[in-house]
């Protein structure tokens, strides 16, 4: 009985002998063929495979554990930068090196690659090649956000002051070298055609070498005011000047108020839109909302970015006949736009979520629709309304391609809506590129980046465990 | 204007207060029924319209540059005309290389969450709360770690291996049987380019600018002694990792959409019954094996949308790669994973806040902006066609 | 043909949490006899059988005590291999699972997870496997297309086949024809009739009729504990427990 239960030949034969005619029973017998089993035991099997996939698949899945805390890690660590008076990693310009050209200081550069660098630094020469087109670069740029409005001149100027920077693309080009270690003091350089450019990025070079001998900034000394202005002590953040300026102020509050702005329009709509769906709207007109303001969460930011900047500012500018064309107001209405999606999403399933026999029960008192919305639905997902306006405003706070593009980028403070601001983000977008690596400036944009980080993680922390324990207390009655 | 706005808006409002002190319980309740409803009904449809009416408008105001050479050539000018070429091949080179990497951690990850944690265990909590920060955390964010970790870390490490390696080829190099400066450890600036253009001829050609500083600085003719070349070319070695480019993007962009992919295969993953997986157990397989073969299969639905939203994320953000590897100008396309690159988001943000000419490229900014909006879309849709296809070829009949 | 004892249970308890679903259930089961299963649902019939694969293994928070002896073998001692195990106890669930696969490849998949990969051999098994689960006619012209094309009761015969693919010794089945028409039924419960000739059979069901048809032993469970269990005939016709009198006469259940 053993044998023929576990050795197939045997039972093959056995049972060939008795039933050799009948078709069925030949086949009952060739399957066991293939498949045979060894007699139950004890020991277990060693799965090597089963062994390493478990291992590595557990090993990945640490991943997103480890980048958040590299990202931790890394941004404070370069934040540290900030506090340090930067190691003079500059190469004494060698008295045996007569000529430095311009094409020998592409080469030793941090930001140009290459062959690559030294092509497009050719072409750059090409297209904005005159001497004479380069100078009224901000000029131009003056002038096609300039001619809507003669007042903005004011505006202008400011944006004019940190417009070398983030304007004037050539200053870009060439600031992009101080990234090197090796910066050599003077560019005698053969390039005549060069010479306007030359002479920015030398006063680039100046500005930064003196943010080189610059002392660190202290966590005091960012929320002071660092600057008078009619005698009165403001906050200036002016990190390319003779003294770098380094206030955190106007830009924390340029950020909130870009945000709070965004917040103000998107939460009521968002929230209403939300109730809507949820509570009164027909099941075909649910499919059509639903996916339509997700569409809206698939719009890049630099779209929406880019349609404030263009229509949207014109429009505000008509309508409130503001000094500033690009202002808080703007980038707030497109802050909006990016976090309506946000809210609306967890809104609606915070909403769903509601048991429904909460609101049979309130339509079944006799109450109406949009009582049962306002008194059963909306108090019962609270937290989960709260939570989605807890992340819109981490979002806003954030969010680097609309502020660049429809604040206007003065640090300014105030509380007028409709004057230009600078966000945080806006900030480490709009400078890090051009500033040196390590340098006092740079520490600088990554303790802003630092901020924001900690901000948004304190927020993602307080929706994830307060309001979800609040939601589970309400809907568990615990 | 505003103020009569305004004015307006708030005599409405106390007419309507004093207006319905006077009705009934009931009529009050009805208009309130019906305000609220057309309240929230046309904040709703508010959205929906201006979301119309932004996709109208890039279209309508791009629509005149929109061609097929618009798409295939070039910027030319200054960036004032021709096409956006590179910034597409870019686009799609970040997204490709950003979702290789990102696509297959962000599956695994998911298949951990599913398959293997156990709920409520600290390291599960810790994963999930990981995942949701790197949701939350801004974009420029990630730029940063971009900047401070790949570039500043990694890629300067790489960079020191790499140039201690060219060093000391090039030591061999001048070492060696026959060289110059073999006899008295001098040499001239035409013997060493020669000598260099012979070993490894890729790197050093590019060298003879070099080459040429080293011996004006020795004077022409003059031999150069060996510890002097060395120190000059040791301190010119170029940065090959240590910089921005299109690698590091990439990195810094898998990061970002990490979550994506979590989140929309680990919903993939949570659909397929149980049943399946018992009955794939009870068969012998190994739980490795039920995850190959029933798990993953099951899941690939979800793992494409996972793939196609990554993408979208990726192809529009733009504060990542500001200053991780984005270029606003290159003449050539990509050529190595260390090469710079060009992106359709930052050419949009380019051209409309740096060009020399704002009025001159308004079309071409609109058409660009039309692009990258576009291909958004069609990924989306593709996304939709995709799933359902696998899901009528998986469910049949059913 | 005298039969052994295949499987045995000894002072078998089941745990979820606190609550305890099985009692000191002991019973041996035969070789090549069909073994039914029956009592009110929530009896713990279903969870019984699948402690016999250790499919409970699965789910979180279940303690279990006792012994489960097949072939001599405690299959809850700490070295036994269950992947090995579930090899040899092949299971039919309650609502038919094929995976979202072809036929073919529904009932090569086993033998593809034990490593046959020999096209040949895989399409006999396959043929093998589908004729003795009496579904060859119906599915040999659409062996490639979705298992989830067909009824109710071929996808349990499919099921049925992919269980046989693997070549156990006992099969489990946990109300097979509980989701089906009577035609399907009628067919699961030949199917069952031929395959006692070469395998163990369990099957749980709560369709008294059923089990007088098919087993040749019959287990009643109620609230988690064996009642009786005794050849078939003797429980539908003269059981010795009044709680199994009551049952099997249809007084509750």
């Amino acid at each position: 009985m053993e044998d023929i239960k576990y050795n197939n030949e045997v039972f093959e034969k056995s049972e060939l002998e008795t039933n050799s005619e009948n078709e069925e029973n030949v086949n009952k017998i060739k399957i066991n063929r293939f498949l045979t089993h060894k007699p139950l035991k004890y020991g277990k099997k060693f799965y090597f495979g089963e062994f390493m996939a478990e291992n590595v698949i557990r090993i990945i899945a640490l991943f997103s554990i480890c980048s958040i805390l590299a990202i931790f890690y890394y941004v404070f660590q370069e934040a540290t930068y900030a506090f340090k008076s930067p190691k003079v990693e500059k190469v004494k310009a060698e008295t045996t090196e007569p000529e430095n050209t311009g094409g020998e200081l592409k080469q030793e550069t941090y930001g140009a690659s290459s062959s690559e660098s030294e092509s497009s630094g050719e072409l750059v020469q090409e297209t904005y090649g005159s001497p004479s087109k380069k100078e009224t670069d901000g000029e131009l740029v003056q002038e096609t956000y300039g001619k809507t409005s003669t007042k903005e001149s004011g505006g202008e100027l400011k944006q004019e002051t940190y417009g070398k920077t983030t304007t004037t693309s050539d200053g870009g080009e060439l600031v992009q070298e101080t990234y090197g270690t090796t910066k050599p003091k003077e560019n005698p350089g053969p390039v005549v055609e060069m010479s306007s450019t030359e002479g920015e990025s030398e006063q680039m070079s100046n500005s930064e070498e003196n943010a080189n001998s610059e002392k660190p900034i202290d966590f005091v000394k960012i929320m002071m005011p660092n600057d008078y202005v009619d005698n009165k002590p403001t906050y200036v953040w002016q990190p390319i000047s003779e003294v770098p300026k380094y206030s955190f102020i106007p830009l924390f509050i340029g950020a909130l108020k870009v945000t709070l702005i965004g917040l103000l329009f998107a939460a009521p709509l968002a929230i209403l839109a939300a109730i809507f769906t949820v509570a009164f709207a027909p099941k075909w007109l649910k499919e059509i909302i639903k996916p339509a303001i997700e569409i809206l969460a698939g719009f890049p930011s630099v779209v929406i970015g880019f349609f404030c900047l263009m229509t949207l500012a014109t429009l505000v500018q008509s309508v409130f006949d503001t000094t500033f064309r690009l202002n808080s107001f703007v980038g707030g209405l497109g802050m909006a736009m990016a976090v309506i999606p946000i809210i609306y999403t967890i809104t609606e399933d915070a909403l769903s979520a509601v048991p429904n026999y909460m609101r049979f029960a309130s339509l079944a008192l006799g109450a109406s629709r949009w009582q049962t919305a306002w008194k059963v639905l909306l108090p019962a997902a609270a937290p989960g309304v709260f939570a989605a306006l807890i992340l819109g405003f981490g979002r806003a706070f954030g969010e680097t391609m609309i502020a660049l593009m429809a604040t206007g980028n003065a640090a300014l403070v105030s509380g007028n809506i409709f004057e230009s601001v600078r966000t945080m983000a806006a900030t480490i977008g709009a400078e890090m590129a051009e500033v040196e690596f390590r340098s006092i400036h740079y520490g600088v944009l990554f303790l802003i980046g630092a901020v924001l980080f900690a901000v948004t993680f304190s927020l993602n922390a307080l929706a994830e465990f307060y309001v979800r324990k609040k939601l589970m207390k309400k809907f568990q009655g615990q | 204007m505003a103020y009569i706005i305004l004015i307006l808006l708030i005599v409405v409002i106390v007419a309507v207060y004093f207006f319905k002190k006077k009705l009934s319980l009931t009529q009050n309740k009805k208009i309130n029924e019906r305000f609220f409803v057309s309240l929230t009904g046309l904040s709703a449809v508010f959205i929906i319209v201006f979301i119309g009416y932004l996709l109208l408008h890039i279209f309508l105001l791009g629509k005149g540059s929109l061609s097929w050479e618009f798409l295939t050539t070039p910027p030319k000018d200054g960036l004032t005309g021709g096409g956006i070429f590179p910034a597409i091949v870019g686009t799609s080179l970040l997204v490709m290389i950003m979702s290789i990497i990102g696509v297959p951690i962000g599956t695994i990850t998911a298949i951990y969450l599913v398959e293997y944690a156990k709920e409520n265990s600290i390291i599960t909590k810790s994963i999930r709360f990981a995942v949701n920060t790197l949701a939350g955390v801004p974009s420029i964010v990630f730029g940063l770690f971009g900047l401070g970790f790949f570039i500043g870390v990694v890629g300067k490490q790489m960079d020191v291996v790499e140039a201690n390696n060219r060093i000391s080829k090039m030591e061999r190099v001048f070492e060696q049987q026959g060289s110059p400066f073999a006899d008295d450890g001098k040499a001239t600036g035409t013997e060493i380019q020669q000598l260099l253009e012979k070993n490894d001829k890729e790197y050093w050609l590019k060298q003879t600018e070099k080459i040429k500083i080293l011996t004006e600085i020795y004077g022409a003719g003059n031999p150069i002694p060996k510890a002097g070349a060395m120190k000059f070319f040791k301190e010119r070695i170029q940065p090959n990792w240590g910089q921005p480019s299109l690698i590091w993007a990439a990195l810094t962009m898998a990061l970002l959409t990490l979550p994506v992919v979590i989140v929309s295969v680990e919903e993939a993953i949570k659909t397929i019954p149980r049943d399946l997986r018992e009955a794939s157990l009870a068969l012998g397989a190994t739980k490795f094996m039920t995850i190959l073969r029933v798990v993953l299969p099951g899941a690939l639905p979800g793992i494409l949308t996972g793939t196609i939203l990554t993408i979208g994320r990726g192809a529009g953000e733009v504060a990542p790669i500001l200053f991780t590897g984005v270029a606003y100008y290159l003449p050539d396309l990509p050529k190595a994973a260390t090469s710079q690159f060009m992106h359709l988001g930052y050419h949009i943000y380019v051209l409309a806040t740096q060009s020399t000419n704002v009025d001159l490229t308004k079309s071409l900014q609109y058409a660009t902006t039309f692009v990258l909006l576009a291909l958004t879309f069609v990924l989306n849709f593709t996304a939709v066609m995709i799933r359902s296809k696998i899901r009528r070829r998986v469910g049949n009949n059913n | 043909m005298k039969s052994n004892i295949k499987i045995s249970t000894q002072e078998l308890n089941l745990f979820y949490g606190a609550k305890q679903a099985l009692t000191n259930i002991t019973l041996d089961i035969l070789e090549n006899q069909v073994t039914a299963f029956i009592g009110p649902s929530g009896c713990g019939k279903s969870t019984f059988i699948r402690t016999l694969n250790r499919m409970n293994d699965l789910i979180d928070g279940v303690k279990i005590t006792g012994k489960v002896i097949i072939d001599g073998i405690d299959i809850y001692d700490k070295n036994i291999d269950v992947v090995q195990l579930r090899k040899r106890i092949g299971m039919v669930f309650q609502k038919s699972n094929p995976f979202p696969k072809s036929i073919y490849d529904n009932v090569a998949y086993g033998p593809r997870v034990n490593g046959i990969t020999d096209k040949n051999k895989l399409d006999e098994i396959v043929e093998q496997s589908l004729k003795r689960a009496a579904i060859w006619e119906e599915t040999k012209d659409r062996l490639k297309s979705s298992a989830l094309g067909f009824s109710g009761g071929q996808q349990q015969r499919v099921c049925i086949a992919r269980c046989l693919a693997v070549n156990p010794d006992v099969i489990l089945m946990d109300e097979p024809a509980s989701a089906l028409d009577p035609i399907s039924t009628s067919k699961i419960e030949e199917l069952v009739h031929e395959l006692k000739e070469h395998y163990t059979i369990v099957i749980v069901t709560h369709n008294m009729q059923q089990a007088a048809r098919i087993s040749d032993y019959t287990a009643f469970f109620y609230l988690g504990e064996l009642i009786e269990y005794d050849k078939t005939k003797k429980i539908f016709t003269n059981p010795s427990n009044k709680k199994t009198e009551e049952y099997v006469t249809g007084r509750f259940g």
